[in-house]
């Protein structure tokens, strides 16, 4: 399994995903914001960060980057692509994913562990997890909220296309559990096609018992799991 | 060609929750200004370019507030010409 890992200007999970990666036993290989082509790889990860400065709007600035016309077209043939955080906020700015990604309702940087529920076991990011299973996986972001106009919103929730939403220890979706306001408590989504996925949870700070959750590790096990075997799930 | 001064203003879409706006309502509101509706917050550029007219002008900040400076899902935007000088190069 071949790993594009993006490092933009301000990136700063680009090395555990890095580890991550290596951890499963994939070859990742880092690419510069300024480069123009992704070479032969099976994955591309946007890893999370504070790239350009969070200018302008968090992701925005980075989404116009050289790569991300490379990233895009690897996208629009099928390729899978993986925005973690700061990703998936450039993945929403990229029009790869809908909706946005506003500030914290608290509007505090928020730095914490969180419970997600798994909502969809059916996709290669998410195939390895039982379906409503919950796990523990750690935020950082002060901007997560997710936001789409109701259309928008109604048309996730209608394809099945919430990945995973905020939860407390029961698997149920409170506004207590929701860390920062977003709608349906959601913390993951994916597009139509089923090869984009974006997520404010690190699943990559979560894979090995000392980070204190391995909860994340099924999510790359799926996807190492498809590339392996690239069935139709 | 003539140098253009734009103010382009970049804000959220009414409806939309301004956390930002809230907390400086209720800042304000501990300041004894009971009388505050409403705090919006948004951003203010000021760009100069150079285009052959008016309408140029405009319609090049269109599209660059269109394809960055405002994001479609949650912000509009308005744009003024605040100066127009001849170019003098």
């Amino acid at each position: 399994m071949k790993v594009a890992i993006i490092t933009f200007p301000g990136s700063n999970c680009d090395y555990d995903l890095y580890k991550c990666v290596q951890f499963i036993g994939g070859s990742p290989e880092f690419k510069w914001h300024q480069d123009s082509s992704l070479g032969n790889v099976d994955i591309v990860m946007l890893p999370g960060g504070f790239s350009y400065g969070d200018y302008l709007r968090a992701g925005a600035i980075a989404s116009m980057s050289p790569i991300m016309e490379a990233v895009q077209i690897f996208a629009n043939g099928g390729g899978p692509v993986l925005g973690i955080c700061n990703g998936f906020q450039m993945l929403c700015e990229a029009n790869l994913l809908p909706g946005a990604l506003l500030r914290n309702e608290s509007l505090l940087f928020s730095s914490k562990e969180v419970i997600l529920r798994v909502e969809n076991n059916s996709s290669i990011f998410t195939k390895s997890y039982e379906h409503h299973k919950t796990l523990r996986m750690p935020i950082a972001h002060a901007e997560g909220n997710y936001y789409a106009d109701q259309e928008a919103l109604d048309r996730l929730e209608k394809e099945g296309r919430v990945m995973f939403r905020y939860a407390n220890q029961n698997g149920e979706t409170t506004i207590e559990s929701n860390p920062n306001g977003s709608a349906n408590n959601i913390a993951g989504i994916i597009n139509a096609h089923g090869n984009v996925m974006g997520m404010m949870p690190h699943p990559e700070r979560a894979v090995e018992s000392v980070l204190g959750s391995v909860d994340g590790l099924e999510l790359f096990k799926s996807l190492l799991a498809h590339i392996v075997d690239p069935r139709p799930v | 060609m003539t140098r253009f001064q734009l103010e382009i203003r970049v804000v959220p879409r009414p409806g939309l929750l301004d956390p930002e706006g809230k907390a400086i309502q209720s800042g304000l509101l501990s300041l004894d200004y009971p009388d505050v509706q409403e705090v919006r917050v948004g951003k203010l550029l000021l760009i100069e370019l150079v285009a052959d007219s008016p309408k140029g002008a405009m319609d090049m900040a269109t599209s660059m507030c269109e394809r960055l400076l405002a994001n479609p899902v949650t912000e509009d935007f308005q744009i003024q010409i605040l100066e127009e000088n001849e170019n003098s190069e």
